[in-house]
This record gives C-alpha cells, structure tokens and sequence, in this order.
C-alpha cells in the first residue's frame, strides 16, 4: 500500500488569515419548477382539503404522492381517489437541528405518514400537539388543516398530524 | 451471462482525506491517478480508457465537472466518461471501469474518483437540499439528517436494537481508522463518547456520522491477459451488482434495503456464491452512519435481518473476528468524500487481498472479499466481489 | 387543474474555490513579482500556462515553475456588448485570448482597446500595492 498519501489540509483559520487565495462566488441560480400533471391537481386537493392518490387499475396500488403512471407496472394511472387524511405513524425522528443545521429550541418531529386505504403509501410530514416522548411507531394521526383562506395548495396545508386519542 | 474478458485490478491509489484540501479537484485526481499508475508500474500511454465517478456538480461548485477533472484524472485525448449515482458513484466507478474491459473493447482503464465537498458554503449538507422533493417536501424546512434519523429508527424499531449496539459499530470503525495513512477522523473513542455526542435528530447523534471530506482515489483496471504481465498477484473482479429503487422513499419500508440485496445478488451470481456468509472472507460496506453498516451487512445478505447487531456485539465483525467488516475504518474513521468513499473501500479490498495492508491487514489470508456502497435518495446498491 | 403548475426556488449554497498547488504559486508570482510562470514538463518538452502540477499528456508530476516572456500574441478576441443577463453593457469589452511562444496553453483576458489577431500584447499589472493574488491583478493585455 503507497504509505505516503498526498494531500494538503487546512483550517477554517487557515482561511480566515488568508494563507491560501481563493475566488467567492454566488451563482444567481433560480428555479421555476413544473409541478407536473399529477402533483398540480394533489396541490389544488390540498387547497381544498383533501389529499388525493391516483389508482392503478392494473393492479389496484393507490399512490400518494400521485403519479400519472404505476411504478410497479409501468402503465398509466387515470383514476383519481380521494383519500382519508388520517393514517399510521412508519416512522420518525426528533430533530434539535434547522435546515441550515442550526440548533432548534423546541424539536420538530418529522415522520413518515402512511396514509390510510393504501398499501404503504404515506409522504413526509411533521407531527404536532405531541410531546417527542409520546410520539410512538405506528401511532394513528389525524391531518390538522388550515383555516381555508389561509391555503396555498402547498404541502403546508397540512399543519402538522395530530395524535387521533 | 457472458463475459468476453475477465478483469483484475492491478494498481491502486488515494490522496490523505482531509475536511479542507488546498488541492483543487483536479490535483486531487491527479494525486490518486498517479499512485494507481505508479503502483502498477504503467505510463499514461499504457492506458485505453478512463472512467471518472465524481457526485453533485454542486459540492466542488464547478458545473460538467467530469469534464472539468478530466486532465488531472488521465483523461486527455482517451475515450473518457463519467459516472453519477450519489454515494453509490465509489462503488459504481469499478463497475463502469469493468464495462469497459469486461466487452473486450478495451485492455486497460483507469477508474478515478473524487470530491472536493469543502468548496460549498455555508456547508456542503445546504447542497443536499435539494435531494428533497422540491415541491412537497422543501416547504416543511427538512433536514438531510432527517432522512437517516427516520431510516435508523424504522430499523431500530423493526428489530428492537438497542442505540449502544448501533454506536458500537462507530467505535469499530473509527479504531480501526488509526492504521489508514489517509484517515481524516481515527480515534480511539469510546461507546460513552458516542452516546454522550450531541442528538441531531433523534436517533441520530453527532458521532454516529461519517465527516465531510475532500479526496480522491482510484484503480487500474486491465484485461486478464494483460493483467498478468503487469503484476503476479492480480485481484480480480468476479462479479458486479447495481439496483435502484423509485425516488419516493416514503412509499417503502425503510428497515431494509432491498436494492442493496439484488445488487448483490446479482453480483453473488456471476462470482458463484451461494452462501455468502461463508463464502464472503470480510467485507466493505457503506457505512456513511454507524447504522448503515448493519443495514448494509443484512443488504448484502451476509446475515439474517435484524441479525447485524449481533455479530457486531460478539466481536465477529472486528478485524481479527470470523467476518471482519470495513477493517479500511469505513466512511466513520476515514471520511467520506462523496464519491471518493467507495473507492476507497475497493482499494481496500485490492491492498488486503494481496496482503499489503499493513497494520489493517485481516489475518487468515482472505481470498474473496465484497465492497458495496450505496447514496442518491436512499435508492441505490452498488456491489462488487473480489478474489485473489 | 390549471392552477399550481409552478413552484418557485432557489439553490441557496455559495462557493470558495482554493487556488490549488499550482494556481497559488501562479497567482503568487502575479501578486509579489508582476510575473507569469508555467510548470515545466521535461518528458514532453512542454510549459503548461496556467501551471498544472501535473503534465496532462504523459502524467508525469510537474514541480519546476519557468518563467514566461511578457510577451504574448493574439489568438482570438471578440468585443461583447451584452452582459450575463443580455443587458446591454455601457461600454463594450474586449476580450482575447493571448497565448505566448514559449509556453503551451494561454490566457483569457480583456484588451485595452481593439486588436487583431497576431498582434503582439503584453500584461499591464496593477501597482504592486493593490494587487491581491487574482488575475485582475492584470489589468488587461496592451498592444506593444
């Protein structure tokens, strides 16, 4: 094995006392994505208050997120289902750290929710009016909505997933 | 299936892991490259073809990025091409390298991966943002952790492990570390440090996670024929594996990687291995968190789900154990530059089946060996098995 | 259905590229010396500006640094009116690539005023004083 690998490290002081030269950039880099076919019409469901799936008719797997197609056959999914906006806790996390990894006073609790009616079909959201310690795996949720005017047709119009007592 | 060449690494080379490199990403490949060369005893012009992996444009900030590597990694004027599947890209590297030589189209390829994570700011996890669905999933403010926190726990959950077994695994491999030359992070900690390390998102602790590193490895690849002029102890590449999984990973049970499995068994396959727990001398899994090795041994079908645990617990998986697992010190106790990592983990599997590993080196001499890395959105396995 | 058909978004992530071995010694000698510099590849009878530390046809290390003539010829240049974003700039810039007898490779840079192709150029340097170790430390190419 060569013992001596190449390589020169430094420190974050290294370049605050400006020992190395380097070049700052900032790309201006903004984005205009198309929600597609299928996610358009699940963001104006949940404008409205409900979550939709898409329903294969080849083999009855209902999708949420819905797609336009079957993942499994390969075939398009033209079936549009409303859904429970009730389902089971997959799994979760108790999160002390912010996007920009800066520490959290409270912890958000992020999940994975299986959806009622589908077979292990959920999305990732987040879990409110729990405490962390009584969140539990397989736990059963109920969407908390909010008010109408205030909806977007974002995922955010869900406020969190609620323990069903 | 048929196979018109087999194919032997026959060199092997990486620079130190570092956070920060002064090196640009084009020197760090060069570095690797040329030890792989040299090792060999190879020129450049003894080189048909090369294979470049290398992850996110946006870690090193530099956009067609294989084309930009392409002089330092021995690209010029050769048939060249780059690879890309997340973390899986080290790994996956090899397998695009064999291509290459396995068609016959070519005798000789140099397989060259790197990353320079440090170049992105404010940290290089802002550039994994957008691994979320942009659409319903960025509006919730997730974090990269968050995906590995739900994963660690679905598999905690599923088999009732307990936290210290899983940090047991961190404890390994960052010991181990200490006798890797490139190693960014070794040290002899203990289960109490992990334990005591701060919660990012439970169950994830700070010290469960591999760094963020810059770095670069690479192998020389050749034809059987040509193999044996170059060396007396080629290791050859009996069998490759990739599979991938849909994108929608809140729609899978996140316990167990079935990707990672029919990689490998598609790789077991062609290597003519049907109990891999016997067959298999040790192994290099991807391990980017202490938990994902385990995923990872039961992936690889090296033991029964929910059984990885154990055998880390009764010493089986330590260097001088029945199945040594990551005896390189893995992603934990080395670094993880992103495509770079599972590089390292075959270069590993070159040096300990030829018996050059040194202070690393598995006792027993080790015939046949497997390498797997994994990375996009929880979605890929990508499996080689070595023989000497 | 016609509603909701676009989300918008950024990338929020900026960069700090280090020079690397070779751009730092290059960038150096502009900085304290008012000079250029290639990598020397002896094997391939090659002087690599900008320097490389490694010779990109044979792969051979690269560690002796040559000096390179002030004196360059131009190559190619184009005047650009518009800039990244096709706003319509003040002033038009002229922009050539200069390359040099003695080294292989060349610089992209702007001229002082209009030039033809092979025309002799040379690098005017800022002051020493307000040079920082960038490329702008040249201020542009001049005709000799």
């Amino acid at each position: 094995m060569p013992s001596q690998p190449q390589g020169t490290g430094l420190k974050e002081e290294d370049f605050e006392r400006e020992k190395v030269l380097t070049v700052a950039y900032q790309p201006l880099a903004k984005y205009s994505w198309a929600t597609g076919v299928a996610i358009s019409r699940f963001l104006s469901g949940l404008k409205a208050g409900e979550i939709l799936g898409t329903k294969c008719d080849h083999c009855g797997r209902i999708a949420v997120p819905p797609r336009i197609f079957c993942e499994l056959c390969f075939k398009r999914s033209a079936v549009w289902v409303k859904l429970p906006d009730t389902g089971s806790v997959n799994t979760f996390s108790i999160s002390h750290i912010a996007t920009d990894t800066t520490r959290l006073k409270t912890p958000t609790i992020p999940a994975v929710i299986e959806i009622d009616s589908t077979r292990h079909a959920g999305f990732l959201h987040i879990i409110g009016e729990a405490k962390p310690e009584e969140v539990t795996m397989g736990m059963r949720v109920k969407a908390v909505w909010a008010d109408p005017e205030k909806r977007k047709g974002s995922i955010t119009d869900i406020k969190y997933f609620k323990p069903i007592k | 299936m048929q196979v018109k060449k087999r194919v032997a690494v026959v060199g092997a080379g990486m620079t130190k892991f570092m956070r920060r490199a002064q090196e640009t990403g084009k020197e760090l490949a060069f570095e690797a490259a040329k030890q792989a060369l040299d090792s060999a005893e190879m020129r450049m012009q003894d080189v048909d073809s090369v294979a470049l992996g290398s992850a996110p444009d946006a870690f090193d900030g530099v956009h067609m990025k294989g084309e930009y590597l392409l002089d330092g990694a021995g690209g010029w004027q050769k048939p060249y091409s780059r690879n890309f599947v997340g973390g899986g890209t080290g790994v996956f590297s090899v397998i695009h390298g064999w291509w290459h030589v396995a068609s016959g189209l070519f005798d000789t390829c140099l397989v060259v991966a790197e990353e320079k994570m440090s170049t992105c700011l404010p940290h290089p996890q802002t550039a994994f943002l957008t691994i979320f669905d942009n659409m319903i999933e960025r509006p919730l403010g997730p974090n990269l952790i968050w995906i590995f926190a739900l994963e660690m726990h679905r598999y905690m959950q599923k088999h009732k492990i307990p936290k210290e077994q899983i940090a047991q695994v961190a404890v390994k491999n960052k010991r181990n570390a200490l006798d890797h030359p490139s190693a960014q992070i070794a040290k002899a900690v203990t289960l109490r440090d992990i334990m005591n390390s701060e919660v990012m998102a439970w169950p994830v602790q700070r010290l469960d996670i591999s760094p963020v590193s810059d770095g670069a490895c690479a192998v020389l690849l050749a034809s059987e024929d040509v193999a044996r002029k170059i060396t007396d102890s080629p290791v050859w590449i009996d069998g490759v594996g990739w599979n991938l999984d849909t994108t929608y990973w809140t729609n899978r049970d996140l316990y167990f990687p079935r990707y990672v499995a029919n990689a490998a068994r598609m790789a077991y396959g062609m290597a003519g291995i049907t109990n891999p727990r016997k067959q298999i001398d040790f192994a290099e899994p991807y391990d980017p968190f202490d938990y994902k090795e385990l995923h990872h041994m039961e992936g690889l079908l090296l033991c029964r789900k929910g059984e990885a645990p154990k055998l880390t617990k009764e010493g089986v998986t330590e260097r001088d154990g029945n199945l040594p697992i990551c005896p390189s010190g893995g992603l934990l106790g080395v670094g993880n530059p992103i495509a770079a990592a599972g590089l390292m983990k075959v270069c590993e599997l070159f040096w300990q089946l030829r018996g050059e590993a040194g202070k690393r080196q598995v006792a027993g001499d080790p015939r046949t060996a497997v390498a797997q890395a994994w990375g996009d959105l929880m979605q890929i396995g990508t499996v080689v098995v070595m023989r000497s | 259905m016609s509603d909701f058909l676009r989300i918008e978004g950024d990338f929020p992530v900026h960069f700090r590229y280090t020079a690397g071995i070779a751009g730092e010694n290059f960038l150096r000698e502009i900085k304290d010396n008012g000079r250029l510099v290639a990598t020397r590849c002896n094997n391939c009878q090659l002087n690599y500006l900008p320097p490389r530390i490694y010779c990109e046809r044979c792969m051979s290390k690269l560690e002796e640094y040559v000096q390179i003539e002030n004196v360059g010829v131009i190559q190619s240049y184009t005047v650009c009116t518009q800039d990244n974003e096709g706003k319509q700039l003040a002033e038009p810039v002229n922009v050539a690539f200069v390359r040099f007898t003695s080294a292989h490779g060349g610089l992209i840079h702007r001229t002082s005023g209009e030039v033809c192709v092979g025309d002799k150029v040379r690098a005017v340097f800022k002051d020493k004083s307000s040079r920082t170790g960038s490329i702008l430390d040249i201020k542009y190419f001049e005709k000799i």
